[in-house]
């Protein structure tokens, strides 16, 4: 245990210093020292750069990650399988498909009107995988109803974009299902931050039973879990929380697949263990691969999404490449 | 008593896997559940439980999950584990159900040695052989510390000296005045171990006693399709399945 709290010390230790550049990243090109002080007296159009654009960037950087790491690691020891990831369960999917939806209808024109339309994109996505899941259905059912409902949702946001009259919204589409920190604002921190914390609450609290789990659903169950509520607390826990945030960045792939797996070693592959550990790791790479896009092409919006996808498939790769040399 | 169970029934598709049981196992037992592949021994073990719906009674599938597994554990078939899980973790699994936070560490390594896998303790269970990942899960039950042990095979898939051993220790947690209801294929070691049989066939229980009376060779060949006998030895009398008697109405065995 005192091996843990030293592993939750650096990786916090690692999202501060992260989150450190990320606020002092950016083409206002200040310096460290005025940039800080800026943040602190909020003075001047600096203060107002770093007060307004980049700290609910960066906090956002964080939550976001927080809950794809959280949501991914808690979803893999759920259904026993370290390739699930919260994609899987069509949550990323159906909050996209609310955005284009709220896109094409021109609602981007009022403010927060998209993040409120993909929250209900991923509210139905979420009950529609419910609906069909059943209640007593285990790991599998879940992941058919999320390939099912994924694949409804990405036909229907096809549909939209297919018979789109209007290119300009098509254009917005698809740089939003890209997925970016860029230009958000403290509105969007609070959009997303209640659902979001409530679905930390209910994916924190898992921990004990994801743990008995591993042995299977048969031992669990006799060993005092309730697997139905189980079930319910990660469905319902990761959909809140990665609904909220692809409601309010888009979809960003990779971060609830490669962190479990990067920090699984590092407790024991215990899943209780392994949920703080990831939330922390989510947020750290959001945080570098936010920081990361606005170093490489300053000028050109490089979008979050692309970032993680180009780094994280890599990754993903080596990972997959190590454990079949390992075996 | 430390398992009553009434009239208990399973119904798969209307038709009945268990088919009203009547079981009384009083504490203090080591109880071998025999019977041919498909006989409701896993449904029997299971609705006891309260794992899968059933109708009938069982005292133990009316107590809330929480406390029923604080007073009985058991073992499924599948040895499944998901994680490299570090095996003295995964026995500490089985300490879940108690309050007490202060017995783990003694539970922990007393079911460790018991069942010889102290020297595993930091392995990943997921590199263990398929016999040590049995023992190792034998262990998570056994750190349990319920008064009542139910087991699927739990010799299944164990070298002959740790099959012995792991008889030797539930035949001895029964004289310390725990139940231990384990089903066994080793009609052999079922027959040298344990106190009482439990014959099933097709659902129903057929014979229920004394090793001696459940293994008569007319309920073998009625039941199983064999014959059998008990054969002195010097460690005592030792029960040796045979084929079936020539001309006897077993099942035949199925052209090549």
């Amino acid at each position: 245990m005192r091996r843990d709290a030293r592993l939750l010390v650096v990786l916090a230790a690692l999202v501060a210093a992260l989150a450190l550049a990320s606020l002092l990243t950016g083409p206002a090109g200040a310096g460290p020292r005025a940039g800080l002080q800026a943040l602190w007296t909020g003075e001047g159009p600096l203060g107002i750069v770093l007060r307004e654009i980049r700290a609910p960037r960066t906090v956002l950087a964080i939550m976001v990650g927080a809950s794809l790491g959280l949501s991914g690691a808690a979803l893999q020891g759920y259904l026993r399988n370290p390739l699930a990831e919260p994609g899987l369960i069509g949550i990323s999917a159906s909050a996209a498909l609310g955005a284009v939806i709220a896109i094409q209808a021109g609602v981007s024109a009022l403010a927060l009107g998209v993040p409120f339309a993909a929250l209900g994109g991923a509210l139905g996505g979420v009950a529609l995988i419910l609906g069909l899941a059943g209640r007593r259905a285990g790991g599998l059912g879940l992941i058919l109803g999320g390939i099912a409902v994924s694949a409804l949702a990405g036909a229907l946001t096809a549909l939209v974009l297919n018979l789109s009259p209007n290119p300009f919204a098509a254009y917005d589409i698809m740089f939003w299902t890209m997925g970016s920190l860029a230009d958000r604002s403290w509105g969007h921190v609070l959009t997303a931050a209640p659902l979001m914390l409530a679905g930390w609450l209910a994916l924190a609290r898992t921990g004990r039973d994801l743990d008995a789990l591993s042995l299977g659903e048969e031992a669990a169950a006799s060993m005092g879990v309730n697997l139905p509520r189980l079930r319910l607390a990660v469905v319902l826990g990761s959909a809140a929380a990665v609904g909220a945030a692809t409601a309010v960045v888009g979809a960003i792939g990779f971060v609830g697949l490669v962190v479990p797996h990067l920090l699984r070693g590092a407790v024991g592959a215990m899943p209780s263990r392994l949920l703080p550990a990831s939330g922390l790791g989510g947020a750290a790479l959001v945080l570098a691969a936010d920081v990361a896009v606005r170093m490489i092409l300053p000028e050109r919006d490089l979008k979050l999404g692309v970032m993680m996808a180009l780094v994280g498939a890599p990754v993903f790769l080596h990972l997959i490449w190590r454990t079949q040399a390992g075996r | 008593m430390s398992l009553i169970l009434q009239d208990l029934t399973v119904r798969r598709d209307g038709c009945p896997t268990v088919d009203h049981v009547t079981l009384s196992v009083p504490a203090g037992s080591f109880v071998g559940l025999i019977g041919p592949n498909g006989a409701g021994k896993t449904t029997l073990m299971q609705a006891a439980l309260g794992l899968i719906p059933s109708e009938g009674q069982s005292d133990l599938a009316t107590l809330p999950p929480a406390r029923r597994a604080r007073r009985a554990a058991w073992l499924p078939q599948a040895r499944e584990i998901a994680w490299p899980i570090p095996v003295e973790a995964l026995v500490r699994l089985g300490r879940r159900a108690d309050p007490d936070r202060r017995a783990d560490a003694a539970a922990v390594a007393e079911a460790m040695a018991a069942l010889d896998v102290t020297h595993l303790a930091s392995r990943r269970a997921t590199e263990l052989s398929g016999g040590e990942l049995a023992r190792v899960l034998i262990a998570r039950l056994l750190a349990q510390r319920t008064p009542l042990i139910l087991a699927d095979e739990p010799v299944a898939g164990l070298d002959p000296s740790h099959q012995f051993a792991v008889m030797e220790l539930f035949a001895r947690l029964a004289q310390q005045g725990r139940t231990v209801i384990a089903s066994i294929h080793d009609l052999a070691l079922a027959a040298r171990f344990c106190h009482r049989l439990v014959l099933m066939d097709r659902g129903r229980l057929v014979a229920d006693g004394h090793p001696s009376d459940v293994l008569t060779p007319a309920r073998l060949e009625q039941v199983f399709g064999v014959s059998g006998a008990f054969v002195p030895t010097p460690a005592g009398p030792v029960f040796v399945t045979l084929p079936p008697p020539p001309g006897s109405c077993a099942p035949a065995p199925p052209e090549p």
